[in-house]
């Protein structure tokens, strides 16, 4: 029987605030454990905690995002549980009416696009973290309260593929929202999957797992490949699927049960009584739509049909900000599209990435491009040359009109100098000159490298290319 | 409503309460009578009358996303049954 997977998946993305949800300790990361909490994080008796306001603004940004409805009346919820890193023994969090509910991402996949729907979202609060020692465990509280968004999907992802595709395009939003790192390796950004498996054409789900620890974008894929390969296994010898949780092992790329000593879930979830409810008005949500930058999806269809670029290219440029931002400065600054995200796929890309540096600290800018650009249409520089300036001030940041008369790069356009160049070429030669005229048309272009290296590539490629011609079929 | 024995065992299981067998039929009675003292609510027609979630009259309660002073980490730790280091010592959580 072939068998189709269901997924769905819920995500914990920790919002890029300055202090805790509910008190003013640091969410800094790194820092020395134990070191940024105060009474009400670590849950001493008769505190109160505050919403901090910055992460209501975040989650109402991240669901218009994601095109969901906002809830002009939400709550919080306490929900109760016994673990060492949650000293309150109960994590504030949402549970009947979160802020946000009934939104959708669209994804691509090979070319089909596919819309995930988005269950909800809310706010919560995260829990510390616990290093496990031989005899004992160790508590560091310091991330206990550092505002949390889950956020949840509709089991409509129907392979690894698209979950991967899915987290990569939450993450670009999130990351243009600027309310979350979206770094998964460091734990900014956490996913479970749910998945199940029906027989293909079936409507009815499955029995599911929920699978976490996945903490890279790699191991989504890889992790929901090895569950749907264990589950079909266990279906096609005629067992059953157990509901439960499994870990992913990424060193050894299988999940596996957590066998918890924690009886069935039974969180007791009740309205917060330390918090009063959260209403909010249209005009709250105007003014920070108004604030939200242009997102991926808005930029892919200006760069497809405005600038006409190819669907790779447009993919490649908006999936970070500063990114999409730097290729609209540039062609804002009259770089023409295509000829711009050329050069930034070839050359800026790879020399950030060589160089392990961030766009934001690169120094080329827009500028510098669309005057390179300039320089090789006028036919003052090679396209070569051009490569070798973008080269020269994405190390120095300097001009590169500077770069050119300093280094005295300017092509060499004159005839009289290039003549001399050919001919001192061909006079080196002689037997592929024969060779030439005697039907070898191809050596055409060892006679052009020639002139472009006694030339410094400083030669008109263009212009040599003709009076070799000339010169060769006299 | 009658709360039974296993009722109760599963609450105390939620609240890790350590009862003996005799506080278990204790509590299974009066846990029960609690229960039906508090159903007579349900004879009242609350047909209009939207569910109350908060006792007060306010919403939007809120403070600005600004850092204020964290505990030392000393004072924070000593009310702690055990550290190590900075940190909070338990007993081993995974096996």
């Amino acid at each position: 029987m072939r068998y189709e997977a269901v997924i769905g998946l819920e995500i914990h993305a920790q919002l890029r605030t300055k202090t805790k949800i509910f008190c003013g300790c640091s969410t800094e990361f790194g820092s020395e454990p134990n070191s940024q909490t105060c009474p009400v994080c670590i849950g001493m008796p008769g505190v109160l905690p505050v919403l901090n306001k910055r992460v209501v603004e975040f989650a109402i940004k991240t669901g218009l995002a994601m095109n969901c409805r906002i809830s002009p009346y939400s709550r919080f919820a306490r929900k109760n549980y016994f673990y060492p890193d949650l000293p309150k023994g109960y994590q504030i969090s949402q549970y009947e009416l979160p802020i946000c509910e009934h939104g959708y991402v669209d994804i691509v996949v090979d070319g089909v696009k596919r819309r995930i729907g988005i269950t909800r979202i809310h706010m919560e609060e995260d829990a510390g973290k616990n290093i496990h020692e031989r005899d004992c465990s160790l508590v560091d509280l310091n991330r206990t309260g550092v505002p949390l968004l889950e956020i949840v999907t509709e089991p409509d992802i129907r392979s690894p593929k698209e979950a991967s595709a899915f987290m990569r395009k939450l993450r670009t939003i999130l990351r243009y929202l600027e309310v979350c790192d979206g770094n998964m390796e460091q734990g900014s950004l956490r996913c479970d999957a749910n998945v199940s498996l029906r027989p293909e054409g079936s409507e009815e789900f499955g029995t599911k797992t929920e699978i976490k620890n996945i903490n890279s974008f790699r191991f989504v894929e890889k992790a929901l490949e090895y569950e749907i390969k264990r589950q079909e296994k266990v279906l096609s010898e005629g067992g059953t699927i157990v509901q439960e949780t499994r870990l992913w092992d990424s060193e050894r790329g299988v999940t596996f049960s957590m066998r918890s000593k924690e009886e069935a879930h039974d969180y007791r979830y009740f309205p917060e009584p330390d918090l009063v409810p959260l209403v909010v008005k249209e005009d709250w949500i105007e003014e920070i739509k108004s604030s939200m930058p242009e997102l991926p999806d808005e930029k892919l269809k200006k760069y497809t049909e405005e600038f006409g670029l190819p669907q790779y290219d447009a993919e490649l440029l908006t999936e970070e900000r500063p990114i999409a931002e730097w290729f609209e400065e540039a062609v804002r600054l009259g770089g023409a599209p295509k000829e711009v995200s050329n050069w930034m796929m070839t050359e800026l890309l790879r020399l950030l990435n060589e160089n392990n540096i961030e766009i934001i600290s690169c120094r080329v800018t827009p500028e510098h491009l669309v005057k390179i650009i300039k320089l090789i249409e006028e036919g003052k520089i090679s396209r070569n040359i051009g490569k070798k300036v973008f080269a020269d001030v994405f190390q120095t940041g300097k001009d590169p009109e500077e770069i050119v008369k300093e280094k005295g790069l300017v092509q060499i356009s004159d005839t009289s100098e290039l003549q001399r160049l050919v001919e001192e070429v061909l006079k080196n030669n002689p037997k592929e000159v024969e060779r030439y005229r005697g039907g070898e048309q191809k050596l055409l272009g060892f006679f052009v490298g020639q002139v472009m290296k006694a030339s410094k590539g400083k030669a008109n490629p263009k212009a040599v290319n003709e009076l070799l011609r000339k010169k060769l079929s006299s | 409503m009658k709360i039974s024995r296993a009722d109760v065992e599963h609450i105390a299981m939620l609240a890790r309460l350590k009862l003996t067998e005799e506080e278990k039929d204790t509590y299974s009675e009066q846990l029960s009578k609690i229960l039906d003292y508090i159903d007579k609510l349900n004879q009242l027609d609350t047909t209009d009358v939207e569910p109350t979630s908060h006792v007060l009259q306010i919403t939007n309660v809120f403070r600005d996303d600004e850092p204020a002073k964290s505990l030392p980490t000393d004072k924070a730790l000593k009310n702690a049954p055990d550290r190590k280091d900075n940190f909070y010592r338990v007993p081993r959580i995974i096996e």
